[in-house]
């Protein structure tokens, strides 16, 4: 593994390319756009006020710049470095903005989600779409682009509408029986929509890309709701987290449960292996790596180094019980995650909240246990291959595959807390970030 | 009070001695007054009898003497007049019969009274008794009460520990549910105030913007439009599109259940072909069914039926249909072949575990004892494959170990023939050492032969070359320089014994002659003459054994040079 050095970032806003050629970074109000190889600055372009939010377009031709405060959101071109693009939503303001699928097409959000404006970079024309719900995930685009659901609120009533991307026309409208909707989300295959209800009820609906309801799936009536949801790649599942700790998987035969994963404190079977992550003092040999002969890392002064030993089952986990009369607890599954080739889901119990459980889905049994030092801030699957990568906000990034776990520290003085990270689309790299900084870290094909 | 004479006094009858066994249950009373008595009146005419038997005339003296002891004991008067004499007192007796009737009057009385007295007594005791068995049978009853009051008790007390129970429950219950709605209250509330918080915002922004004059416009700037991602350019939105749309739509939800109908038939088939296969392997695994017509009339049925069914879905390949009935009819076939398999299981373990009597007579069934045939059999052919491996092996060994044995025979052999081999070629060896050896010798006495005849031509040739050289000096004689031409021709001369030898410095043989000759000899003449034959000799043998060619070469050579010397001359 190698690892870059560190560079100055604002706001956790860094993003490969969807074609993995480029690097977007933000540091304040300037847009970094670099060389994912050699790192090296292709382009620096300067926006007017801090940046908040930045996405590339589909094709990685352009790049948005958002920026809240001011109501602006600038879009820049690769290609042509002078090409300028201002949107100025002026006294409506601005909460959010995101790129169409064909990459052409700019929706923003304005303030109090009075509505959302589709702004063309093609031509002269505007869209409005009215009445936008104001949710965690309100707009949701199928994988391959043609569609995009839209949740609404009319008339203390929940809608869902469909619109075509390719012209923005409606296609289906209809209600939904939530109480108040909380997220969509398109499975990978574009042909069913999960739509959840708040934590204060646990509904999950699903309807077909026609509007036809297909299936309702409540599994209590009374405590806490759902907290997480996540499609399989192949659609053929579909993980609900939930506030009491467990997650329960739909099959879409059916759309029945088919099994639940619960996550106690205390594990018991023989057959999960538990990772446990543990210090190593300052004074023992440099190398960091139990399981994996990867070259050993040189160790800085300051941080100790740490390492995954297997610990013995039965093993009790730090169990802890969130303060009771706070709103939107720290309990339950918050985190879920598919890898990408569909046989492994990953799953964080915000109750537990050091320790990353991964569960084979083809045995549908728990696997392994990653019980971490500090919490886990961030997971994500590798898009190739079964392999995770973590971080629970020190400056190591923890990777997980079937043949063993490591723990890597990142090299370099000073604090680099890692609370976010995102695999390049190749899985070769991935980009680590902490609140001031950013390390990319080069992976070679043949480890862990 | 007098003596005690034994008298013989008429045993009483039985009445006296219920009078007697009757006082001894009594109780003892510490006062003698109270001693009572319970005499029997007896009957007047009994009575009469006896006592008239007490005294007769024979023992007159002696029954008064008694009745007079009897009296003063009683504490009577005597009625003697005197203490001893036969005169009775009168009025004494009279007295004492006063006296006595009295007695008998209070002991009547007393007798009365303690008749009365038992009879109170009996009443009581039978009161009593009543009293008691009355008590007994209150006791038992409230006994039966106590236990029956003890078992409600118990009851009692477990439905109250259940209520408490299901108290407990409820209250937990109750707890939960009031945990849920004050999770629930925080989250209404929260989102509540995040509801208000905008709605506030709102309400201020509306004020701003109803207060504002300027108003920022909305709009977007763009150096230029960029083109489409696919190229085309953007059209209006029509009903066609709309129409376009629905169908674009269709096709993408269509696709996605014929995908997934595909899968599913997959799935269908490949579990159907498992099922068959299954079914097979039943049917080959259950005994055959003709033999067995003590079975049950209901399992022959089914099983007829079965293999109908069987023969109809092979023939007609029917399981590629998967309508209903073909479906029901292939589970419900392979359940009934499992269970008839799961019985004919059962049945087997049933005999093997009563398979002592041999009673059975089933054919399918193996009695133990063929069994047991069998296995002693199997046995006895495993023993005797056994004993034939182990002897062949013992054979193999043996050859192995004689080929060892032979093979190193052999490789005496060999070394033995190699040996003889070495010796022979020894033995040649050193018979041509000993031919050389003997050529070196007629070799050397030629070259030594040689030699002399050489010195023997040397010395005549030198003769003659003097008689030549007295000649040319005689020829000479009248020159006068005889010196020089002496020295000349001596000098010639010895430019020509020089030469003779410088030529044959390697022929040694020559340079002893000329040593005899030449008295200034070079040094390097000056070897050994002794030696130099031996030498030559030993040159000459030295380089005999490896070939003769090179001895004889050296030979010739000497004859070369002596005709080179000849030649220069």
């Amino acid at each position: 593994m190698n690892f870059s050095e560190l560079f100055k970032l604002s706001g956790l806003l860094c993003r490969f390319s969807p074609d993995g050629k480029c690097l977007a970074s933000c540091v304040q109000h300037r847009l970094v756009v670099r060389d994912v190889s050699s790192l090296q600055v292709l382009q620096i372009y300067t926006c007017l006020d801090q940046i908040q939010f930045i996405e590339w377009s589909s094709d990685s031709l352009f790049v948005l710049c958002a920026m809240y405060k001011r109501g602006i959101v600038q879009v820049w071109s690769l290609e042509q470095p002078d090409w300028h693009c201002k949107i100025d939503e002026g006294s409506a303001g601005l909460v959010a903005s995101c790129w169409s699928p064909d990459g052409r097409h700019i929706l923003n959000t304005t303030e109090f989600h009075l509505r959302i404006t589709v702004w063309s970079l093609c031509t002269k024309s505007v869209s409005y779409i009215k009445y936008p719900k104001a949710c965690q995930q309100g707009v949701a685009f199928t994988k391959d682009g043609h569609y995009v659901a839209v949740a609404e609120r009319r008339d203390c009533k929940d809608f869902i509408s469909i619109f075509v991307c390719s012209n923005w026309q409606l296609l289906r409208h209809f209600d939904t029986e939530t109480q108040d909707l909380f997220g969509i989300e398109w499975a990978p295959n574009g042909c069913v929509l999960a739509a959840w209800d708040s934590c204060l009820e646990y509904k999950l609906l699903l309807y077909s890309l026609d509007g036809r309801l297909l299936s309702s799936y409540c599994a209590y009536e009374w405590p806490l709701g759902i907290k997480s949801v996540a499609w399989s790649p192949s659609s053929q599942f579909l993980a609900i987290g939930s506030f009491d700790e467990k997650v329960r998987i739909l099959n879409h035969v059916t759309w029945k449960m088919i099994t639940e994963f619960e996550h106690p404190a205390t594990i018991a079977s023989k057959k999960t292996v538990v990772y446990k992550e543990v210090e190593k003092s300052p004074s023992a040999e440099t190398e960091t790596l139990s399981f994996s002969p990867t070259r050993v890392l040189a160790s800085s002064a300051f941080s100790t180094q740490s390492k995954y030993e297997i610990s013995q089952v039965p093993i009790s986990l730090q169990y802890i019980k969130p303060v009771a009369d706070r709103a939107n607890p720290k309990m339950g599954v918050g985190m879920l995650a598919f890898s990408a080739d569909n046989c492994f889901l990953a799953t964080k119990n915000d109750n537990i909240p050091n320790t990353v459980w991964i569960w084979d889905i083809r045995k549908l049994k728990l696997l392994v246990v990653l019980e971490q030092l500090c919490t886990i801030q961030c997971f994500q699957w590798d898009p190739r291959q079964p392999r995770l990568a973590l971080c629970t906000g020190n400056s190591r990034v923890y990777l997980w595959s079937p043949a063993g776990c490591v723990a890597v520290q990142v090299p370099g003085e000073g604090d680099f807390q890692i609370v976010s990270l995102s695999w390049h689309s190749s899985g070769d790299s991935m980009v680590l970030l902490s609140k001031d900084n950013f390390c990319v870290c080069y992976l070679e094909r043949e480890e862990v | 009070m007098g003596d005690w004479k034994t008298i013989t006094v008429p045993v009483l009858s039985s009445d006296s001695k219920n009078i007697f066994q009757y006082t001894s249950e009594r109780k003892r009373s510490p006062s003698m007054n109270s001693q009572v008595l319970h005499l029997p009146l007896p009957s007047s005419k009994n009575m009469h009898s006896f006592y008239s038997a007490f005294c007769t005339e024979e023992n007159i003296e002696q029954s008064i003497s008694y009745i007079d002891r009897e009296l003063t004991t009683l504490g009577f008067p005597s009625i003697y007049v005197e203490s001893k004499g036969k005169d009775l007192n009168l009025i004494s007796i009279i007295n004492c019969m006063n006296g006595l009737l009295a007695l008998q009057h209070k002991n009547l009385r007393a007798q009365e009274e303690v008749e009365m007295q038992h009879l109170k007594l009996g009443s009581d005791m039978d009161h009593l008794q009543n009293c008691y068995a009355k008590l007994k049978e209150q006791l038992e009853l409230s006994k039966r009460e106590i236990v029956g009051l003890q078992e409600r008790d118990r009851q009692l007390q477990s439905k109250n520990r259940d209520l408490h129970q299901l108290l407990k429950n409820e209250k937990d219950e109750v707890q939960k549910l009031q945990n849920v709605i004050s999770s629930r209250a925080t989250q209404y509330n929260h989102d509540m105030k995040r509801k208000e918080r905008e709605y506030n915002k709102l309400k201020e922004r509306l004020q701003q913007l109803v207060m504002s004059k300027k108003d920022k416009k909305i709009a977007m700037e763009v150096l230029n439009y960029v083109g489409r991602a696919d190229g085309k350019r953007g059209g209006w939105r029509t009903d066609k599109t709309e129409a376009r749309n629905e169908k674009e739509m269709y096709k993408v939800l269509l696709s996605d259940y014929e995908q997934r109908q595909k899968q599913l038939l997959e799935e269908n088939a490949e579990l159907k072909k498992v099922l068959q296969q299954m079914k097979k392997e039943i049917i080959s695994l259950l005994p055959p069914q003709k033999q067995k017509p003590k079975e049950r009339s209901e399992d022959g049925l089914v099983l007829s039926d079965l293999e109908e069914d069987i023969g109809e879905l092979n023939k007609e390949n029917m399981w590629e249909l998967s309508c209903e009935a073909v479906r029901e009819q292939l589970i419900n076939s392979i359940r009934n072949q499992w269970r008839m398999l799961r019985n004919h299981v059962e049945k087997l373990d049933n005999q093997v575990s009563h398979g002592q009597s041999g009673a059975w007579n089933e054919k399918d069934v193996i009695s133990r004892e063929d069994h047991e045939l069998e296995t002693e059999k199997l046995e006895l052919e495993i023993q005797q494959c056994k004993e034939m491996i182990k002897t062949q092996q013992q054979l193999l060994q043996q050859q192995l170990t004689c080929d060892d044995d032979t093979t190193l025979l052999l490789q005496d052999c060999y070394l033995l023939e190699e040996r003889e081999r070495l010796q022979e070629e020894w033995r040649l060896f050193r018979e041509q050492k000993k031919n050389f050896e003997k050529e070196r010798k007629s070799f050397t006495e030629a070259a030594i032969r040689l030699g002399l005849e050489r010195k023997a031509f040397e010395e005549d040739r030198g003769a003659w070359l003097k008689q030549q050289f007295l000649s040319m000096t005689a020829d000479c004689k009248h020159s006068e320089n005889v010196t020089t031409q002496s020295a000349f021709l001596r000098s010639k001369y010895l430019v020509q014994i020089m030469f003779l030898d410088s030529s044959d410095q390697d022929n040694r043989l020559v340079k002893c002659t000329s040593q005899q000759r030449n008295p200034k000899p070079p040094s390097v003449l000056n070897g050994p003459v002794s030696a130099e034959p031996y030498q030559t000799s030993q040159y000459i043998t030295h380089n005999s054994v490896e070939s003769k060619k090179t001895a004889g070469d050296s030979m010739p050579n000497l004859w070369v040079e002596s005709d080179d010397k000849e030649e220069t001359e």
